[in-house]
Formats: structure tokens, C-alpha cells, sequence
């Protein structure tokens, strides 16, 4: 199967990579997936006290389109508020990236991380997670 | 040289040239049908049916009316496990294979178990070898036939042949090898390694898609098959249909010349595949899956341990290799070959297969050995496990979120 561009884009020149230190208060770190079912997701988030989110991270251990997921929504990360963060819905993910049907779980794992990655900074700083859709999988 | 780099001839080879103009009159000029007796055109193709029979027979180490054309591998496959269950239902209704098998051979066993058959399927070793013990334990007196592969697709290694005939003749049961990743690449003699059935095809030796072979013993013991294609009583009536002269034609220039060059060109295979090897194991975290001594001189299969195979591929994208990592909403799984080994499913997943060919140069090897280390860093520096690993993590004790 061909990949889009876009997730040739990605693939080839990653943006955001690296690490945030999961330590500080002000940093959200989601890892989901798992390593026997080929794919592991690591998004970290940086917030500020005016809820934006100033910096976000990715590491994914995947196949192409995970690698182009994960770093289309650190982009998409940076400068939003949790808020708007909350709303972004795989589909977009899948929309912008053109993948295909059988790459659709790609996009829903990276929709996990930003999701997970919100709750863990929001345990963090005394709020209740928000509730998680079960998995799509 | 051109990009992108062939390397993945356990899938596929490329037609010798020298192959493709054996073939060419047949699809012109001498385009009879091998059947037809009464006039030229078609005993100007038996003719060339019957040369190719020859350099076949020769390359196997049997005679020309044991050779019965077919589509392929697949279908000689199923013409010798499923032509045996049925012509020996008398006798017992047990086979014999193993895990690591293709798909051509354990589906077929499968069909067989849903029309009564028994089927025992061996395990392999960590090296992917069977265990002849455990052969020997598994035989019974209901067993009609043994089929365990000579060389396996994915990782290469070559069983016991021998070993495993002469158990399988102690007990009266016949043998059966699937010979296609083997065949014309190492020396196969049927007399030999005690085989009484074997499949092959032509394009894993340079030869054209669409043709294959099953050998059928006719002596020592007289082995017979039951058609699964009826029709015209073609090939003994052991597998009717008009023959593919063109195919059969290329399939025989393809032994001949697999014969005449095997010596040297495994010897500069291996080198190749050496140098390939140890270049890429000085990656740190990087295994060679199989048995290294027992397997064939063309092929590696290596696993990069915290990266996803088909991520990798993707970033040799000038290198056409197969991985054993099929990341796609339908499978998740890795291959049940690796599984077999009893590799863990995120080492499965990390797999690359490099299938080198007769057309394969050493500076190829180069750019291929420069391209995946680049390859293997790009992603470690992307990988979440790849960091932990390095951080000292127990990645067995994390709780993955199942997916």
C-alpha cells in the first residue's frame, strides 16, 4: 500500500520529537498501546497556568502512519487550550493525513495519547480525568 | 545502480534472460498443444515439454515420469498432501507437519482435518528445527505421510531431510517436503534425502510465475496420487489441463541453469549475506532469527529489536525487504513463522527479511547494509521503548494499554 504524501511528510521529517520531563507538574504524559500489538504511543504535553498548551512531545514505536499521527497532533497540540485539545477527534486526524481504512486505528491511538496525556496532567494538578471512550480497538 | 534494491527473492525472483529466450518461440511459432499427437506443431511442443522434464529430472536427481507439472507450488501442495490423504485413506488417516510450514501446506491440512483426517503439527525449536525425537514420538501406525518443508521462506532454515525420511519410511508413512525456497538453490536429491513427494515452483529460481512441479516417487515405493483437477488425463492423469509449454519450457532452462551455477553462485551468496549480516549486527539490540548453520545461503532474517518493522520499511524505502510485521486493522499479528521460534510478539513485529538473488551485486549490499543502519537509528531515536531501554525500564513490567 502507497502512503499519502503528508504521511510521507511526517514520517520523513518528524516534527516534535523528544521528551518532556514526566516529572514536572506541569507536564502530561499518555503511553498507550503495546508492544506485541506493534505500536506505542507517547505523547507529552506542556501546559501553562492559563491552560495552553505551550510545549508537546511525541515518541511512537509503529508503523508509518502512527509515526505521521503522532507528530501531526503534537502540531496541532501546541498553542491550544486542554479544551480544544479535548476536541480533536481521530477523523481529523484521518482527514488530513488521507490514510486508509486499515490505518483508521493509527489515528484513534494518537486520539488515546492526547487524551491520556490530558488526564495524566489533570491528576496531576488535583482535577478528575476526564472519562476515556473505551478503546476503539 | 538503480534504485529501488531487489532484496526480497524469497518472494519472488526476476526472469534470467536467458530464461525468457528459451521461452519466446513458445509463445509464438511453436505454440502447439503438448497433447496434440496427429501433426507437427504439436510434437514440436512435447518436444520442449519433454527437454524440460529433463533438465528438471536432473536437477532433482529423478526420473522424467516422475515430474508432474502444475500451477505451481501452491497447487503441487495440494495435489501431494491432499492426493495421498485420498488415495491412502485405506491405510490411515494421519499427517504429519510442522508450525512453521506455509500457508499452502497447513491449510491444506486443515481442509484435510474437516474431511477426518488427524493432524499433528510439530513445533520447532528456538533454532526453527524440528525435533526428530519428538518426530519419532508423534508417528503411529494410522501415519501416512510426513510433510515438513527443506528450507523455510521466512528465516531459511534447512531441516533435517534425511533424518526426518528415514523416521518417517520406519514407520511406513511416506515423505513429503515442501522444496521451494530450496530447490535449485542447494543441492535437493530426491534418492538421497529419501523424499517421495516434493513441491516446487519455477519463479524462485529465475524462472516464470504460473509453473511448479510435484515430484511423485515410482519406485521404492510406487507412490500414487489422487487427482484433485480432473479433465483430459494430462501428466498421468494425476493432473489434468493443457500444459503451460512456454512456463514448463522456462522452468527447465531455470533448473539447468540452477544446476550449472548453484556451486558458485551459494558461495557468493553467503559471502554476500555474511557481510550483510555482521554489518548489521553490530547494531546494538539486533538478532539473527534461526538456525545460522543449517539454512540456505541466500537469505537472513533479522530482528531490530524496539522499532516496528513496517515503520522500517518504510525508511528504506529504496530497499524492497519484507518484515514480519503486518501493522494493518484486519491482522496485528506478527509472524506465526518468528512466534514458532517462540520470539515475543514486539521482537516478531521488529523483523526484516533480506532475500538476496543472482542478480544481487555486492555494492548493492553496501547501500542496503548503510541504508538500514540509518534506517534502524532514525527510528530508535523515534521509539518510546527504544528510550526506556535505555533509561534501564523493565519494559516486561509496564501494563500496556491492550489494544
Amino acid at each position: 500500500m502507497a502512503y499519502s504524501e503528508k504521511v510521507m511528510e511526517h514520517y520523513t521529517n518528524p516534527r516534535n520529537v523528544g521528551t518532556l520531563n514526566k516529572d514536572s507538574k506541569s507536564v502530561g504524559t499518555g503511553l498507550v498501546g503495546a508492544p506485541e500489538c506493534g505500536d506505542v504511543m507517547r505523547l507529552q504535553i506542556e501546559v501553562d497556568e492559563n491552560n495552553v498548551i505551550t510545549d508537546a512531545k511525541f515518541k511512537t514505536f509503529g508503523c508509518g502512519s502512527a509515526i505521521a499521527s503522532s507528530s501531526l497532533a503534537t502540531e496541532w497540540l501546541k498553542g491550544k487550550t486542554v479544551d480544544e485539545a479535548l476536541a480533536i477527534d481521530n477523523m481529523d486526524i484521518v482527514e488530513e493525513l488521507a490514510l486508509p481504512p486499515v490505518k483508521i486505528h493509527c489515528s484513534v491511538l494518537a486520539e488515546d495519547a492526547i487524551k491520556s496525556a490530558i488526564n495524566d496532567y489533570r491528576v496531576k494538578n488535583g482535577m478528575e480525568p476526564i472519562e476515556l471512550a473505551k478503546s476503539h480497538h | 545502480m538503480e534504485l529501488p534494491i531487489y532484496l526480497d527473492n524469497n518472494a519472488t525472483t526476476p526472469l534470467d534472460p536467458r530464461v525468457l529466450e528459451a521461452m519466446l518461440p513458445y509463445f509464438t511459432n511453436k505454440f502447439g498443444n503438448a497433447a496434440s499427437r496427429n501433426h507437427a506443431f504439436g510434437w514440436v511442443a512435447e518436444e520442449g515439454v519433454d527437454y524440460a522434464r529433463e533438465q528438471v529430472a536432473k536437477l532433482i536427481g529423478c526420473t522424467e515420469k516422475e515430474i508432474i507439472f502444475t500451477s505451481g507450488a501452491t497447487e503441487a501442495d495440494n495435489l501431494g498432501i491432499k492426493g495421498v490423504f485420498e488415495m491412502y485413506q485405506d491405510k490411515g488417516n494421519h499427517i504429519i507437519t510442522a508450525t512453521t510450514e506455509h500457508k499452502a501446506v497447513l491449510d491444506t491440512c486443515k481442509h484435510l482435518e474437516k474431511l477426518g483426517a488427524r493432524v499433528t503439527y510439530l513445533n520447532v525449536k528456538e533454532d526453527g528445527l524440528i525435533d526428530l525425537q519428538e518426530l519419532e514420538a508423534a508417528m503411529t501406525e494410522q501415519t501416512i505421510l510426513v510433510t515438513i518443508m527443506y528450507g523455510n521462506n521466512e528465516i531459511g532454515v534447512v531441516q533435517p531431510i534425511k533424518e526426518i525420511s528415514a523416521i518417517a519410511h520406519k514407520y511406513g508413512a511416506l515423505f513429503m517436503t515442501d522444496g521451494t525456497q530450496a530447490v535449485g538453490k542447494i543441492p535437493v536429491d530426491v534418492n538421497a534425502d529419501g523424499i517421495d513427494l516434493m513441491a516446487f515452483t519455477a519463479h524462485k529460481m529465475y524462472g516464470p510465475k504460473g509453473v511448479g512441479v510435484l515430484y511423485v516417487r515410482r519406485k521404492n515405493p510406487r507412490v500414487k496420487v489422487t487427482a484433485q483437477i480432473d479433465g483430459g488425463g494430462h501428466e498421468r492423469g494425476m493432473r489434468s489441463g493443457t500444459l503451460n509449454v512456454p512456463g514448463i519450457v522456462g522452468l527447465g532452462k531455470a533448473c539447468e541453469l540452477c544446476r550449472l551455477e548453484m556451486a558458485s553462485e551459494a558461495a557468493r551468496l553467503s559471502a554476500l549475506r555474511d557481510k550483510l549480516e555482521s554489518a548489521l549486527t553490530v547494531l546494538e539490540e539486533s538478532y539473527v532469527n534461526g538456525n545460522r548453520e543449517h539454512r540456505l545461503p541466500h537469505v537472513t532474517n533479522i530482528s531490530f529489536k524496539y522499532v516496528e518493522g513496517e515503520g522500517l520499511m518504510m525508511a528504506m524505502k529504496d530497499l524492497a525487504v519484507s518484515s514480519g510485521s503486518a501493522c494493518t486493522s484486519a491482522s496485528l499479528e506478527p509472524s506465526y513463522v518468528l512466534k514458532s521460534l517462540g520470539l515475543s510478539d514486539d521482537l516478531a513485529h521488529s523483523s526484516i527479511r533480506f532475500g538476496l538473488g543472482r542478480f544481487t551485486t555486492e555494492a548493492e549490499i553496501d547501500y542496503a547494509i548503510e541504508n538500514t543502519k540509518k534506517a534502524v537509528l532514525h527510528l530508535r531515536n523515534l521509539s518510546p521503548l527504544w528510550e526506556m531501554f535505555k533509561d534501564g525500564v523493565d519494559l516486561s513490567k509496564i501494563e500496556w494499554a491492550e489494544h
